[in-house]
């Protein structure tokens, strides 16, 4: 950071010393200013191949999905592209919907209760990681591989090892004397089955920042707090904790804001299913769009346009969170 | 501080809680190494002493052409990323441009939106242009995952090259281009590893778009095929599971690599103050 900082500034103190005689006074600004326009110009130059990419590939399949969803489609006008205009009837439809209340309470369910095991997982491993044993790096190192593996790997490990008959996790379950539980195929335990998948997958991410976050606790702070006689338990919540805030606001609502579109694992698992018992509203947007013989392309957009919506209340503020933090 | 045997109680306590946490990766090996007849038996047998590789087999006869794209479509990703992302790092970074920081909020948000909805938009414009089931039109889609990725690691790691070091080029006279060309690239090299490395794996894992934008082609990736094994009535897990074993590679060798490279973290070798 200092070193950005001074680079910004170094082309400028030549200016400053010449800007002592008068007459080189006007020269020089004149040649700083076009100086800087010409550097404005290359610039955009080194900017424009982006700013084109982000028109044609990110701004122009949005305004196609928000356009999917104030028209009337059919899969006929959807290939001609005449369909009618319909202003916010696919809203209205989609919010008169019966799996509108259960898609929307899953994906709040599913965020929420995913992020807290997440951040509460990792952060205790991110405290016991900070106690620098012997192969502490390593076994840190290793943490990050359910979060590194493609997800269709991760979910169809997690499908076999839920599976009702010869699964792992209910043999276990019978070692322990427990009855099997019908994971993936009973409508009372399928979201809870995407949601453990999920938990498992978010710790890796959850453990590496808030690990990040506790490196810039300076150590000065323990080793006071212990001469005064504060329990390890005591630290944690007087030191860690609250020092980890800013950090920790910042890993919840990026986990937010990620969990949200959480969209191959509940797919590739249970398709939404059994009925709608797991679908959320990413889900549920495929379904609609692509999930069925005579797809409802509008209603499906406007779906994915009510999660976006929400997505970007949560993005902002973490963008605000940052922001401030910054500075 | 802490005594010996404090510490080596915290390594036992990591290993267990590695293996624990790693537990599905093991299983995943295990039932890859199964054979057919003992995969629904019960108990299941915890370590593979009868391992078969029959489903590896099946790898080879079923899945090389669906690798093989993958392959292909990650490496077109990581070019386009690289292309697109690193000189409008350096812009960001190290020429001041109008409107940089509308920019810069534009692509955070830009990461932001869900998958799905950008797989819809990109589902209509496809078909327009005739793109669906086209290798390349799956490059131009999953490159959308990667390039505001890049473009970050690229500001934040070329605002932390020295100005002297820029300054210096300028004047024995290089422009601009020759500049970022042939000073800030080739000192960017670790941004550049870690962008390709990300770009590389969020392609080749990619589910969302490879099934909505390219579903039925002759080049459908490996996520594709692993999917349409677990789509199949007479579920050979151990072929799946062997398929979800070579699809993890990437990932395993990206773990091996990205941990040298973001050691080797920021450039402090270049110019010394």
């Amino acid at each position: 950071m200092t070193t950005a900082r001074a680079a910004h500034r170094s082309p400028r103190s030549p200016v400053k010393l010449a800007a002592t005689g008068t007459d080189d006074r006007t020269d020089a600004s004149a040649f700083r200013r076009r100086q800087r326009r010409r550097s404005r110009l290359t610039a955009l130059a080194f900017l424009a191949p982006l700013a084109l990419y982000l028109a044609a590939f990110y701004a122009y399949p949005l305004y196609r999905n928000l356009d999917l969803s104030l028209r009337d489609y059919t899969v006929r006008s959807f290939v001609a592209g005449d369909a009618p205009f319909s202003g916010l009837d696919n809203f209205r439809t989609v919010l008169d919907d019966p799996t509108f209340g259960p898609a929307m309470r899953h994906t709040m369910i599913f965020t929420f209760v995913s992020i807290v095991f997440q951040y509460a997982a990792g952060l205790a491993l991110a405290v016991f990681f900070n106690r620098h044993f012997r192969l502490a790096g390593t076994l840190r190192a290793l943490f990050l591989i359910p979060w590194l593996l493609p997800l269709i790997v991760s979910a169809s490990t997690w499908s076999w090892m839920l599976n009702s008959e010869s699964g792992v996790l209910n043999y276990a379950l019978h070692l322990a004397g427990v009855a099997p539980v019908n994971w993936l195929d009973s409508p009372h335990w399928a979201l809870t089955s995407v949601i453990i998948a999920n938990i498992w997958i978010g710790i890796p991410f959850n453990l590496v920042i808030l690990y990040s976050g506790l490196q810039n606790i300076p150590g000065e702070l323990y080793e006071a707090a212990s001469l005064d006689g504060a329990s390890s338990w005591q630290q944690f919540r007087r030191i860690t904790f609250p020092l980890l805030r800013p950090v920790s606001a910042i890993t919840l609502l990026l986990g937010l804001v990620y969990t949200l579109k959480v969209f191959d694992l509940i797919w590739i698992m249970t398709k939404g299913g059994p009925g709608d018992a797991s679908s959320t509203l990413a889900t549920w947007s495929y379904q609609l769009g692509f999930g069925t013989l005579l797809p409802k392309f509008g209603p499906g957009a406007a779906v994915g346009n009510i999660l976006i919506l929400i997505a970007l209340v949560f993005g902002l503020l973490y963008i605000r969170v940052q922001r401030r933090q910054e500075a | 501080m802490k005594s010996r045997t404090g510490k080596r109680r915290y390594t036992v306590i990591g290993l267990v809680l590695t293996a624990l946490m790693l537990f599905p990766v093991y299983w995943m090996l295990n039932v890859s190494l199964t054979p057919q007849q003992d995969m629904r038996k019960s108990p299941p047998d915890l370590l593979p002493l009868h391992p078969t590789f029959e489903g590896y087999r099946a790898v080879l006869n079923d899945q090389m052409p669906y690798l093989g794209t993958s392959l292909l479509i990650g490496l077109g990703t990581v070019a386009l990323t690289l292309l697109l992302a690193a000189p409008a790092g350096f812009a960001l970074a190290k020429l001041r441009p109008y409107g940089g920081g509308l920019l810069g909020l534009v692509l955070l948000i830009a990461q932001m939106i869900p998958g799905i909805v950008m797989a819809m938009g990109f589902y209509g414009i496809f078909l327009d242009l005739g793109l669906l089931n086209s290798w390349w039109g799956l490059i131009i889609a999953d490159s959308t995952i990667a390039v505001p990725f890049g473009v970050m690691i690229f500001t934040a790691f070329m605002s932390g090259i020295p100005g002297e070091l820029i300054a210096a080029a300028r004047i024995d006279g290089a422009n601009t281009f020759r500049t970022f060309r042939s000073v800030v690239l080739p000192v960017s090299r670790n941004a550049i590893v870690t962008v390709s490395l990300f770009s590389f794996l969020w392609a080749w894992s990619d589910f969302v778009f490879a099934n909505t934008l390219d579903s039925s082609g002759d080049w459908r990736p490996i996520t594709l095929g692993i999917y349409h094994y677990i789509g199949n009535n007479n579920q050979e897990w151990n072929a799946i599971m062997a398929t979800a074993v070579v699809a993890s590679l990437p990932a395993a060798v990206l773990l091996v690599l990205a941990q040298r490279y973001v050691a080797a973290g920021v450039t402090s070798g270049a110019v010394k103050d």
